[in-house]
């Protein structure tokens, strides 16, 4: 079976569903939406002398991803968990019975989908923010600042990449979404907020990979990260491996 | 051509299917049939490779369904009509299956205008109705041009007339010498379209035969002869060598090999009064009830029966392909 048919084939079922469209929209949306009003109600005079020393610009633009990426995690979700819910998953593999072309052409389209937006997100909510911030804005030639805005497209492709892992683990929107949310937008935040738990906590998916999107590594008073931006990522990387090989193992070993 | 070879499925203690051999002849339409619940429906997500068996094999064309390059082309098939995505519209739907095994896009057109969805086709198919959704379904196995479809009970919650259309369908596809495997767990169904027959119960395989020597091993004809003579009558059956049987529940003789009318006129030469005399044949409903008696997973009870008595003859002949069927009068 050729592989670029499957891909063909899941483009198809990509663009032609409603979810796809309302999700990205939504990352879109609320990231540069979120970033517009961040920056635009900006006061650097309420900042104190270590904010003002730390002071990054891009962050100002990147940090309402923290918002932004819940959508993308429902787009993940989705996209592999709606085969479950519809029933559609076994009209798929009688069409594609090898799973590993199955899971990997819906994979590879979603990803790249999900990094086209992430770019386009990320660049649109950079450009926007720092024609907003005024005086106080960055250019993307500065140092590290492109890798931080291209970084946080790839953070966002990558995470929708994880989500679809662990939604073809769990085979239901309902279960992977209240797995996944809490996760990111709690668990991840509060095990950083604590010395005790920060070291474990620094080792999370999004809060390795969001390393990436720094430019000032202590920007708003965030802590000291045993890695680098790009060692960050690749820890988050590995989780999206393990979630991807988990999906794989339980898409193999459980009946459609 | 499919051969199942000792597939078995087990869940957890339970065995949904147990020892499955069996092939599908080609161009022919083999019945598959068994009560709910007989592991008729597992049965078939195995032959598509969508579970996995405990043990045993299914090879398509010799191979596992799994190896086989652009399966739409080979086997189309219908297992449950909701099988869809239902925020996606039937064309699409059908679209990107199509794109999967690289069948041209005008075929989806082709399809659809088949099972007369060709109006519908730009709507979303959450909004079907079943019989509209079991058309889609059909559309998606029509899709590749296979020669082995694959029905599960295609009929099931259809109104009369999407029944008659499925009926026609399948003798159309089989007429074109496609091989036709489809599933129901009504005898009288089976008996208007498969020319072969596999019947399951628990698991297991009950008969393997021609759909003709099915309806000739239990479709015994005789003749019912009810008088208020009957002593007189029998004894008269007798001497002219006809043998008969008495069935006392109902007060009735039957007979066996002789017709209607030589019957009656024999009565009238010695003048004995005839209350009833008619024609009967067994139906193939009981012949398979019969069959499969044993292996019903819920029987219903009559009320005030133990559990543990269920309502079934009392009789259940050992069934096989090389079994000749008796009818037990007057038991």
């Amino acid at each position: 079976m050729a592989f670029t048919a499957v891909l063909q084939s899941e483009w198809t079922k990509i663009r032609t569903v409603a979810s796809t469209s309302w999700t990205l929209a939504l990352v879109f949306l609320v990231t540069v939406g979120f970033a517009a009003l961040f920056s635009a109600t900006f006061d650097p005079n309420r900042l104190d002398a270590a904010q003002r020393a730390t002071f990054d610009p891009t962050a100002t633009s990147l940090s309402s991803m923290e918002l932004g990426q819940l959508a993308m995690i429902v787009f993940g979700v989705l996209v592999v968990s709606t085969e479950y819910s519809t029933g559609m998953i076994r009209t798929s593999l009688a069409a594609v019975p090898r799973r590993e072309h199955f899971l990997l052409g819906k994979m590879a389209v979603a990803t790249a989908l999900a990094l086209a937006v992430g770019l386009l997100t990320s660049f649109a909510s950079f450009f926007l923010t720092q024609a907003l911030l005024g005086d106080l804005g960055i250019g993307i030639g500065e140092e590290n600042v492109l890798r931080a805005v291209t970084g946080a497209g790839l953070y966002l492709a990558l995470l929708a990449l994880f989500c679809m892992g662990v939604a073809a683990m769990l085979r239901s929107s309902v279960a992977a979404i209240s797995v996944l949310v809490p996760f990111f937008l709690i668990v991840s935040n509060l095990l950083v907020g604590f010395e005790a738990t920060r070291t474990v906590g620094q080792y999370l998916p999004s809060n390795a990979g969001g390393r990436i999107m720094q430019v000032v590594p202590h920007a708003f008073d965030s802590p000291e990260t045993p890695y680098g931006p790009w060692g960050g990522f690749g820890i988050m990387v590995l989780w999206t491996l393990a979630a991807v090989l988990g999906g794989y193992a339980v898409l193999r070993k459980r009946d459609a | 051509m499919i051969e199942l070879e000792g597939l078995t499925k087990r869940f957890g203690t339970t065995t949904a299917v147990d020892h499955l051999s069996f092939r599908i002849r080609p161009g022919v339409v083999t019945g598959f049939l068994g009560p709910n619940g007989a592991g008729k429906s597992t049965t078939m997500r195995m032959m598509l490779d969508l579970d996995n068996p405990t043990s045993g094999t299914v090879r398509v064309y010799g191979k596992h369904y799994r190896d086989l390059s652009e399966p739409l082309k080979h086997v189309g098939a219908l297992l449950d009509a909701k099988a869809m995505h239902g925020g996606r519209s039937a064309y699409n739907n059908l679209l990107c299956l199509a794109q999967s095994n690289r069948i041209p896009r005008q075929r989806v057109d082709e399809v659809l205008d088949l099972v007369g969805l060709t109006a519908v086709a730009k709507k979303k198919s959450k909004g079907f109705s079943l019989g509209m959704s079991q058309r889609l379904g059909i559309a998606s196995a029509l899709l590749g041009d296979p020669e082995i479809l694959m029905f599960d009970e295609p009929v099931n919650g259809l109104d009369p007339e999407g029944i008659l259309w499925i009926r026609n369908l399948m003798k159309g596809l089989a007429a074109e010498g496609r091989t036709i495997f489809v599933s129901s767990h009504l005898m009288s169904e089976m008996a208007l379209t498969a020319d072969h027959l596999v019947v399951i119960g628990q698991g297991k395989l009950l008969a393997d035969l021609p759909m003709a020597d099915f309806i000739q091993q239990n479709s015994r004809s005789y003749v019912r002869l009810r008088s208020p003579q009957q002593e007189r009558l029998k004894d008269l059956l007798h001497e002219a060598g006809i043998n008969v049987v008495s069935v006392p529940a109902t007060g009735t003789l039957e007979i066996d090999g002789v017709s209607a009318e030589q019957l009656g006129e024999l009565a009238a030469r010695h003048q004995i009064v005839l209350h009833e005399l008619s024609p009967q044949r067994a139906s193939l409903e009981e012949a398979f009830m019969r069959m499969t008696a044993d292996s019903v997973e819920y029987h219903a009870h009559a009320p005030g029966m133990a559990a543990d008595n269920p309502a079934r003859p009392a009789d259940v002949p050992a069934w096989g392909a090389a079994h000749t069927a008796t009818r037990k009068a007057g038991e």
